[in-house]
């Protein structure tokens, strides 16, 4: 049983993971394995796949081929124990919902079917908006809220689920520095209490800061490991192509590059 | 209408029955139209009624019969069907669902309109038979229709009601949903199939052409009054009540007068009431709330910030 030990302290393990839509390939040859207890960042141009890839992980997209493995377990039983993150405009904010609304969906698995939330869910609902600091807006319409405060509605509604492992799709963008900042920090008390985070990221110039594992995606896995080792020019010319018009300046040199920088 | 004569209305047994099938299908419309508008299906509703119309001839011409519960199953069937087929054909062509609905909305239609006709010209059914499920006529509902109607409405309710969160979680957010385990699909399913039901019971009430009102116009409405899906989907359910009690009373005091487009212009009238004076979206509030906002000099509020994309 030396691979299933193996996988145990994987929090996400894929082989030959494929996704295609409407047969035009999206994602191809997928071999992934994250560690648990890191902070990762998904980077990669536009059209890579980084948001397919996250959907695929947690089987909202049908694969052509290939298997995911997450906290050592596959499928349903292993997706109770991930949070997931959507981009805040794959939803209408102009639904009829308060902020401690919609963060209770977060509990809506386990409260299980013809069931109302318990008082034990309310409590994590509200220790969750606590967390980001949206305790104050509970009972604000979402439709009132600004693009950061839906940000953190979303990763609110996230912890309340009380994951192991944690999907985010561009949870930073259209944020301010300050929000940016306080969803950072909120990240690494997740990656200091044992949790995984996997985060689909943008911005190349906080990478180095940020993540202390990294992906590069373009349709395939261009190179992941620890950021030091694959934030580097070759890597992000492979990614990126001609589309990177400047390249950021490495921080020292690869061999010395701290791994997991923090703020 | 004098109070004389509506009291001598509702001492007819049958006159109570049909007020007690139309307030069961107004709410259980009104509270299932909730979920059909926010999850952006308000057009299901009329292309699932027409695709019942030809099963109500196929029940009628089978049984011979014109029992309600035959011609129920039979709208049943081929409302289901249209509901697959315009679920197949956006899902394997190239062709998108809003033309995929009218595609299936005018072909049941006219396979409908054709076998009703057939079926009037061969005898069997009467030239008024047409005319009743194309506009509604509730007067002429017996009460073991009623049974069937007001049995249907509650299941509808009730359905609704069991999965109340699961159907919330659908309209607002069905990939989260989905994330989290929850059969999501299925969900999606089950509000079809619940909308095919109402769909299926109303037009016996109301008609082909107007079914799809009593399900939408109450939701509309409830809407401009509250921010909560809770309060909204009481208050649909309360109008779509009030819209088929008034409906129904106006067309059994004036047999005459079809208790479809009485019901509708009920329900519109509500919605009308609700856009100008909705405590929450009515134009009425709004206009207050502008007014305050330029006085205050606050108006257009803070745009949210956008960073550039790394491209």
């Amino acid at each position: 049983m030396a691979a299933a030990t193996g996988t145990v302290d994987l929090a996400v393990q894929t082989r030959g993971l494929a996704v295609a839509y409407r047969k035009e390939p999206v994602l191809e040859g997928i071999d992934l394995d994250l560690p648990r207890g890191t902070l990762v960042g998904l980077v990669g141009p536009n059209g890579a796949g980084k948001s397919t890839l996250l959907k695929a992980l947690l089987g909202l997209v049908p694969l052509r081929s290939g298997w995911v493995r997450l906290l050592g377990q596959r499928g349903a039983e292993a997706r109770r124990r991930v949070g997931y993150v959507p981009q805040r405009e794959s939803v209408d904010w102009d639904f009829p919902a308060t902020v401690l609304d919609v963060v209770l969906m977060g509990r809506y698995g386990r409260i299980g079917l013809f069931r109302r939330p318990s008082r034990h869910d309310r409590e994590a609902a509200w220790q969750a908006l606590e967390q980001v600091g949206m305790a104050p807006y509970a009972h604000r319409q979402i439709s009132q809220l600004s693009g950061g405060q839906q940000q953190r509605v979303f990763l609110a509604r996230a912890l309340a689920q009380d994951a192991a492992l944690y999907l985010m799709d561009e949870p930073l963008a259209g944020v301010d520095a300050a929000t940016e900042t306080a969803i950072i920090t909120l990240l690494q008390e997740l990656r200091a209490a044992g949790k995984t985070v996997l985060v689909v990221h943008h911005d190349l110039n906080t990478v180095e800061a940020f993540f202390d594992w990294l992906v590069l995606l373009h349709r395939r896995v261009v190179a992941a490991g620890p950021t030091a080792e694959v934030f580097t020019p070759k890597h992000l010319q492979a990614a990126y192509g001609g589309r990177l018009l400047s390249l950021p300046a490495p921080v020292g040199s690869e061999a010395s590059a701290p791994s997991g920088v923090r703020l | 209408m004098t109070w004389e004569a509506l009291i001598l209305l509702l001492n007819s047994p049958n006159a109570r029955w049909v007020l007690a099938g139309s307030l069961l299908l107004g709410a259980g419309c009104g509270l299932l139209g909730t979920f059909a508008l926010l999850r952006r299906r308000s057009l299901m509703g009329d292309v699932l009624a027409h695709a019942a119309l030809p099963g109500v001839a196929l029940g009628f011409w089978v049984t011979g019969a014109k029992s309600v519960a035959p011609l129920l199953v039979g709208s049943l069937v081929t409302g289901l069907l249209g509901a697959a087929a315009v679920d197949g054909i956006t899902r394997h062509s190239r062709i998108k669902e809003e033309t995929a609905q009218a595609l299936v909305l005018s072909v049941s239609y006219g396979m409908g309109v054709v076998l009703l006709t057939v079926l009037a010209r061969t005898g069997l059914g009467g030239q008024s038979g047409l005319n009743r499920f194309l506009i509604g006529q509730a007067a002429s509902l017996v009460r073991s229709d009623v049974l069937v109607i007001g049995g249907a409405a509650l299941a509808v309710t009730l359905g609704v009601l069991l999965f109340f969160k699961e159907l919330k979680l659908l309209a607002f957010d069905p990939e989260f949903g989905a994330g989290l385990g929850l059969p999501m699909a299925l969900m999606d399913r089950l509000l079809m199939g619940l909308v095919v039901a109402a769909v299926a019971v109303g037009l016996q009430a109301v008609g082909v052409v107007l079914v799809a009102a009593l399900l939408i116009t109450p939701a509309a409405a409830a809407r401009f009054w509250t921010e909560r899906l809770e309060r909204m989907a009481i208050l649909s359910a309360a109008f779509g009540g009030l819209a088929g009690v008034a409906g129904a009373l106006i067309s059994l005091s004036r047999p005459q007068l079809p208790t479809g487009p009485l019901v509708v212009l009920v329900a519109t009238g509500l919605l009308l009431i609700s856009m100008a004076f909705g405590s929450s979206r009515g134009l009425v509030v709004q206009r207050v709330r502008q007014a305050g906002i330029r006085r205050r000099g606050l108006a257009g509020g803070t745009p949210v910030r956008w960073e550039g994309e790394a491209s």
